[in-house]
């Protein structure tokens, strides 16, 4: 017991002492590591203070024509940033800042406020693809700005005014949606992918990897000595397609303005040589940034500018059918020997069907029947053969079906059958719709491609190719597309029908033909003329002839006659007349044949733009069953269901 | 108890050191904020040493003894204090430390919990009667630490719960804990540690590792480490010419929890040394004033405040060159705040108070 006066114990006082004595040795050693044992280890570090993770962006692969042209190249952009780790007041320079940069100093500074909840190491994208001058005051107030900071980026750099925009495509940052679905696992938030056409479909050789580069910066924004960690980009692989930029020129420039399609192939090998698709629309637009404005015109626009019309465009082929109905007819034996008399039209079950030429052909073989393109003539042929049997042979050459072309979201058309239309329809086929599929009209629907590898294949003997646009040779072995591209069919076609059918073919161009006014001396074109129709003529006069329900113009045409090196297919939407589609497929046949020959060939040409587009269509999807007629519904038009066969030609001219 | 106190028993040593570390300070954050944002603080540092210094002069004139007759009531107002912090608290920073009290003030009751804390268990260890201590007494002792502590690791602010710690440890220390006693406390703290871990947030977490490996996070949680081990080595031994990382903003908190840093940077190893010579001066010479209480009332008081005091430099110091996870604890005497200030002062001011009464018995 002791009282409260007495003291504590003096051990336990000094060894606190000694504890405390304890403590601050030990303090005074840390001080002694950082500043005498390892000073100059920070004072390099003050120096050199904030560390950066910077990615280096891999480049992406440049795009390249046959011979190695370039087409789509990429560009060095930089994009100005505001740096927030500091402790200046940002909003103080934003004036300055918004005067160097060319912006509004208000939109500045809400940005700033904006952010300030962010944490600091997160940068403020101020401005892309900043222009050389704003670069330099960037540059110039290094001391005084040291905020500011450039990031810089590559970005595609496209052909001007959309040429060769959808088979091309263009890029932009993957979505989350895409980032889901499966092949895509290895893309990270921020990558820069291909969206469409040819950038979609090759992206992953395209798209390079990029390195990242840890680096130094001292108070002063300045990168200091030499990276820390340097992951270096790989770079995107070139890619080479088949297309060549003199004929895409003169396919480009033949269609103009017009709405439509052209597009051209090597019918031995499936390569590709020119496609084209109007309306274009501008994929520089979408390599920055596309503005919202822009994108709902592109998306809203009723002529589809962003659909890629070769690939995608379903449409009624009109009489350039007919060449499979004579194909058909002459492996069924039936259209070499039969002969019909035209006068104008003819009766089927209970209806009459007109002739485009009204007075009638007179006495038709099957020559005649091609190159007067006589729609008597494939009536009858096509109510002796049955739609199956036309079905049959129409698939056999591609229709119906994707071609399997390496491009994103090819269509397949629509080549009806009694089978087709019980599973679609879940009724019968009558005997009757046959007869307009004869003349191709009715259920038919092609798109330019199949129909050109249909057409090719019947030129060269029933090979039936592949059609791409990527050059095998340049692609990894391994590959998937490039084993595709060889999956080269044969149909077998007999040798002497071929013959008569291409024989006849090539008098088309000629003064008996349809399409005179395309012939091109010294140039032997075998082709077939088309003038599909839309809606019937009894429509079309109900509605004054608007000009919305102008008849679609098809040509398809090959050179030479036999083992052609060229196939051409135009579509011309609202041409009226296959002969107006026949000039610019045989445009572009020229351009080819003048390189072959090495003559001397236009050079480009300013294409009258006079800013005036098109009345719109809208273009059927492939689920959109509303218009099994393939012709195109029409704004404002009440939307009632056409009947098959309706669109029969009556009276006025069409072919 | 005779009133024969003089101002010559004022310990005017100690207030010398004492203003010393003071004025380096005060020049510190001058130097740390003049081109911030936080630019003029130093000057409201000076009215809050002003005061603390009159608040000392005050307390002093008390006698410590009726404070500790009345330290239980003192000591129910803390835990009401307290209490209203966190019901009534307002969040900053993600803790409810502060009251607002009218006029715009903030009122921050847990540095003045501390004085009443070194009062209450002075007050319980010198009317013991053991000279070692019996199991109730060491757990009544603990309690009366534990409940503050506990209430203010719910607001949650553990850097000031654990500043209490350092008052029971000193009291049971000197009080006569016995070895099992504190092999029992060792043990416990062992077990609760991971529970303490499962129950804390995802950034206290991040703080108490970073200290370990800053790298592995130098944008985040290690950067506090990382940018006060650099300023602190950049410093040298006589100081680094251009202060960059203090005046380019690199450092954080310059001003207050890392003012060591800051300092350092601009003086090296000299000037850092010489402060903590200036600490450790003061220290002794506050036991010193322990050894010559009148009584072991006083000597608890006394050492309640040296151990406080210690417990904040090492944490704070040993925070800034790396040792020890970042806490936000200030450095006494020198960190901006008026809080820590006016608890420092008086707590002095309780020093004084033992002290001048030594020869009164």
């Amino acid at each position: 017991m002791f009282s409260r006066d007495e003291k504590l114990s003096p051990v336990r006082l000094t060894a606190v002492q000694y504890v405390i004595l304890a403590i601050f040795l030990l303090l005074a050693y840390g001080l002694w590591e950082l500043q005498v044992s390892q000073s100059d280890y920070y004072s390099a570090a003050a120096e050199e203070n904030r560390v950066r993770n910077v990615p280096i962006l891999a480049p992406r692969g440049k795009i390249l024509d046959r011979n190695g042209r370039e087409i789509v190249k990429n560009y060095r952009s930089l994009t100005a940033l505001l740096l927030r780790d500091s402790s200046r007041n940002l909003a103080a320079d934003a004036d300055l800042i918004a005067q160097g940069l060319n912006l509004d100093p208000k939109e500045v500074r809400e940005k700033i406020r904006r952010f300030s909840s962010m944490p600091q190491y997160q940068p403020i994208y101020l401005k892309e693809d900043i222009t050389p001058d704003e670069e330099a005051f960037i540059e110039a107030h290094r001391t005084e700005l040291p905020e500011l900071d450039t990031i810089m980026a590559y970005r595609r750099l496209y052909p001007l005014k959309g040429f060769m925009a959808h088979l091309i495509g263009y890029v932009g940052e993957v979505s989350e949606d895409m980032l889901n679905q499966p092949g895509f696992e290895l893309y990270d938030p921020g990558d820069v992918v291909g969206k469409s056409g040819v950038e979609l479909q090759y992206n992953s050789i395209l798209m390079g990897k990029n390195g990242s580069r840890r680096v130094v910066v001292d108070s002063h924004g300045r990168e200091v000595g030499q990276p820390l960690e340097e992951k270096p980009a790989v770079a995107g692989k070139d890619l080479k397609l088949t297309i060549d930029v003199d004929l895409q020129i003169a396919a480009e420039e033949a269609i103009g303005d017009k709405n439509g399609a052209l597009v051209a192939m090597d019918p031995h090998t499936g390569e590709i040589l020119a496609m084209v698709s109007r309306p274009t629309f501008d994929p520089n637009d979408f390599a920055v940034r596309i503005k919202r404005g822009d994108w709902n015109k592109l998306v809203t626009d009723p002529d589809k500018p962003l659909l890629n019309k070769a690939i995608q465009a379903q449409l009624a082929p009109g009489s350039t059918f007919k060449i499979l109905m004579a194909t058909a007819g002459w492996q069924e034996n039936i259209a070499q020997t039969l002969n019909v008399h035209c006068n104008g039209g003819a009766e089927f079950y209970g209806r009459r069907f007109g002739c485009w030429v009204k007075s009638g052909h007179g006495e038709v073989d099957l020559t005649k029947a091609i190159y007067q393109s006589c729609d008597v003539f494939f009536y009858t042929l096509a109510n002796k053969l049955g739609i199956d049997r036309i079905a049959k042979y129409a698939s056999s050459f591609g229709l119906g079906q994707k071609t399997g072309i390496d491009l994103p979201q090819e269509a397949s058309g629509v080549m009806p059958s009694e089978e087709w239309k019980l599973r679609n329809f879940r009724q019968k086929w009558f005997a009757g719709e046959t007869i307009s599929v004869g003349i191709g009209q009715g259920a038919v629907a092609v798109t330019p491609v199949q129909l050109m590898r249909a057409i090719s294949a019947i030129s060269m003997d029933g090979r039936l190719v592949v059609p791409h646009v990527a050059d095998p040779t340049g692609l990894p072995s391994n590959y998937l597309e490039v084993s595709h591209f060889a999956e080269v069919k044969n149909v077998p076609v007999d040798e002497t029908g071929w013959n008569t059918i291409t024989d006849a073919m090539s008098r088309v161009l000629l003064p008996e033909g349809t399409a005179p006014s395309a012939h091109i001396p010294g140039i032997d074109i075998a082709g077939k003329t088309g003038s599909a129709q839309v809606v019937s003529l009894a429509t079309r006069a109900k509605h004054q002839n608007n000009e919305d329900l102008a008849q679609n113009g098809w040509f398809v045409g090959f050179t030479p006659r036999r083992s052609p090196d060229i196939v051409v297919c135009a579509l011309f939407q609202g041409g009226e007349h296959g002969k107006l589609a026949a000039r610019l497929a045989t445009q572009v046949i020229k351009a080819y044949v003048d390189k072959q020959r090495q003559q001397p060939t236009k050079l480009v040409e300013k294409p009258a733009n006079n800013g005036k587009t098109d009345i719109g269509a809208l273009w059927t999807s492939p689920s959109d069953h509303d218009s099994l007629h393939a012709g195109h519904l029409v704004v404002g038009l009440p939307k009632k269901r056409l009947p098959l066969a309706v669109a029969a030609p009556g009276l006025g001219g069409v072919n | 108890m005779s009133r024969n106190i003089s101002l010559r028993d004022f310990d005017w040593t100690l207030v010398a050191f004492v203003l010393i570390i003071c004025t380096l300070g005060v020049v510190e954050i001058h130097s740390a904020t003049v081109h911030t944002k936080f630019a003029g603080v130093d000057r409201k540092q000076v009215y809050w040493i002003a005061g603390g210094l009159v608040g000392m002069f005050m307390i002093s004139l008390l006698n410590y003894h009726a404070l500790l007759e009345r330290v239980h009531w003192m000591y129910i107002v803390a835990l009401a204090s307290l209490m209203s912090v966190l019901v009534f608290g307002q969040k900053y920073l993600g803790a409810r430390r502060w009251v607002k009290l009218p006029g715009g003030n903030h009122f921050q009751p847990s540095e003045w919990v501390k004085l009443v804390l070194i009062l209450a268990v002075a007050k319980y260890f010198s009317d013991l009667q053991h000279r070692e201590l019996t199991w109730s007494d060491f757990v009544k002792a603990g309690a009366i630490v534990a409940v503050p502590f506990i209430m203010v690791m719910g607001q949650p602010d553990l850097g000031t719960a654990l500043t209490y710690l350092p008052i029971a440890i000193v009291g049971l220390f000197l009080g006569g804990v016995r070895w099992k006693q504190a092999a029992v406390v060792i043990l416990l703290a062992g077990l609760a540690m991971p529970l303490a871990w499962h129950h804390m947030k995802d950034y206290q977490k991040q703080r108490l590792t970073s200290f370990i490996t800053p790298d592995a996070d130098p944008r985040g949680a290690g950067y506090h480490v990382k940018q006060s081990k650099i300023a602190v080595g950049s410093g040298g031994i006589w100081g680094s010419n251009s202060g960059s990382q203090t005046r380019q903003g690199f450092l954080p908190e310059p001003h207050t929890d890392f003012i060591f840093a800051a300092f350092s940077e601009e003086h090296g190893f000299v000037g850092a040394m010489a402060v903590l010579l200036l600490y450790f001066i003061v220290l002794m010479r506050l036991t010193q004033n322990a050894q010559t209480a009148p009584d072991r009332a006083g000597t608890f008081i006394v050492m309640g405040v040296v151990a406080v005091l210690t417990f904040h430099i090492l944490v704070n110091i040993g925070m800034v060159v790396g040792f020890m996870p970042v806490t936000g604890i200030p450095l006494p005497l020198m960190s901006y705040g008026g809080s820590s200030v006016l608890f420092m002062f008086l707590a002095l001011g309780m020093v004084m108070n033992v002290r001048m009464r030594r020869f009164v018995n």
